[in-house]
């Protein structure tokens, strides 16, 4: 058992969250002008990293809000949490990005988000 | 265990002989058919511990960005400051605010939920956020006594010891499978949200967690 911080209501039980996946994956400008091929891999290519990875996580079983956290797949040591819209550089992300990280348009918009 | 409703049945119920019935007469809380147990389970000395259902409390769904102007008008009437922190209970004129997320509360009260309910949404006007009466959702378990502590800790995930969890504090979590929230009111009393549906298994687990201090009570 792992546990989480969250950004609202502290360190709990991972049992307590839910994954949602890759985080910052933005939302195509202009989805009608992608290709088939652009769409798909907007919709379903991800990165898989071993190492650094921010993800996004819901705490289904508190305060039900989404939140970013950086975590390292191989050690599940989590590097930072932070809430939704907010920014945070992670330069050493082992996927090589060297750009920060920011919010997208579809971390408004989240699979299943507050009900 | 739902009977089933006949037109001689409704018939009966309908009958104008005594007092009439309303629907409050009619309605059973989702744990009334424990009661009997729940008394039976109680024990006493130095690990005492005791459950009952406390039927029927209006709880109130409460969405508001807090900080807004319709938040500050909700305040107003619930005569408290919306809890701003995990853990924070507001005690307001009548009414507990308890935090459930950064824009989500609930709030508990024993007065008439239509009504309360209609002026925390005239409150919030036609601004963003909403009031809905959600007194069916929950019940509430309470349980009192030296053990209470050890029973919940049994199935609750949450830190209970004092130093983490203070009196007039209130959590989201889990006991057992169940999600509820843990409303702890005085030292050695606890409240326990479970939803409708849960309050027979909840009630069973509960009974089942006392029963150890009900052994060395005959020790």
């Amino acid at each position: 058992m792992i546990l989480i911080s969250c950004p609202n209501c502290g360190p709990r039980d991972e049992t307590e969250f839910h994954y949602g996946g890759q985080a910052h994956v933005a939302y195509p400008d202009d989805p009608s002008a992608l290709t088939d091929e652009e769409w798909g891999r907007y919709l379903f290519y991800r990165e898989n990293p071993k190492g650094l990875f921010a993800e996004r996580w819901v705490h289904s079983g508190g305060c039900r809000k989404w939140f970013n956290a950086v975590r390292d797949t191989a050690t599940y040591r989590i590097a930072a949490v932070y809430r939704i819209g907010e920014t945070r550089s992670v330069p050493s992300l082992a996927s090589g990005e060297t750009r920060p990280t920011r919010p997208a348009a579809s971390d408004q918009s989240l699979p299943g988000g507050a009900k | 265990m739902a009977e089933h409703l006949t037109a001689s049945t409704l018939a009966d119920l309908n009958r104008p002989a005594g007092p009439a019935l309303g629907t409050s007469d009619l309605r059973r809380s989702p744990a009334a058919h424990l009661a009997p147990l729940f008394a039976a389970a109680e024990v006493t000395g130095p690990n005492s511990v005791a459950l009952r259902e406390v039927p029927f409390l209006t709880m109130v769904g409460l969405r508001v960005a807090p900080d807004s102007d319709s938040a500050d008008r909700v305040e107003a009437r619930l005569g408290t400051q919306l809890p701003a922190r995990c853990g924070d209970v507001g005690i307001g004129t009548g009414c507990s605010v308890l935090w459930l997320g950064p824009d989500e509360f609930l709030v508990v009260t024993t007065a008439s939920s239509a009504e309360f309910t209609a002026r925390l949404v005239q409150a919030i006007g036609t601004e963003p956020g909403s009031a809905v009466d959600l007194s069916a959702n929950r019940t509430t378990f309470e349980l009192t006594g030296r053990a209470a502590r050890d029973v919940l800790e049994k199935g609750c995930p949450l830190d209970l010891h004092p130093r983490a969890f203070a009196v007039g504090s209130a959590y989201v979590t889990q006991l057992g499978p169940v999600p509820i929230i843990l409303w702890k009111t005085g030292p050695e009393t606890y409240e326990i949200y479970p939803r409708a549906s849960f309050a027979d298994y909840l009630g069973r687990w509960l009974l089942d967690a006392m029963a150890e201090f009900r052994a060395l009570e005959l020790l």
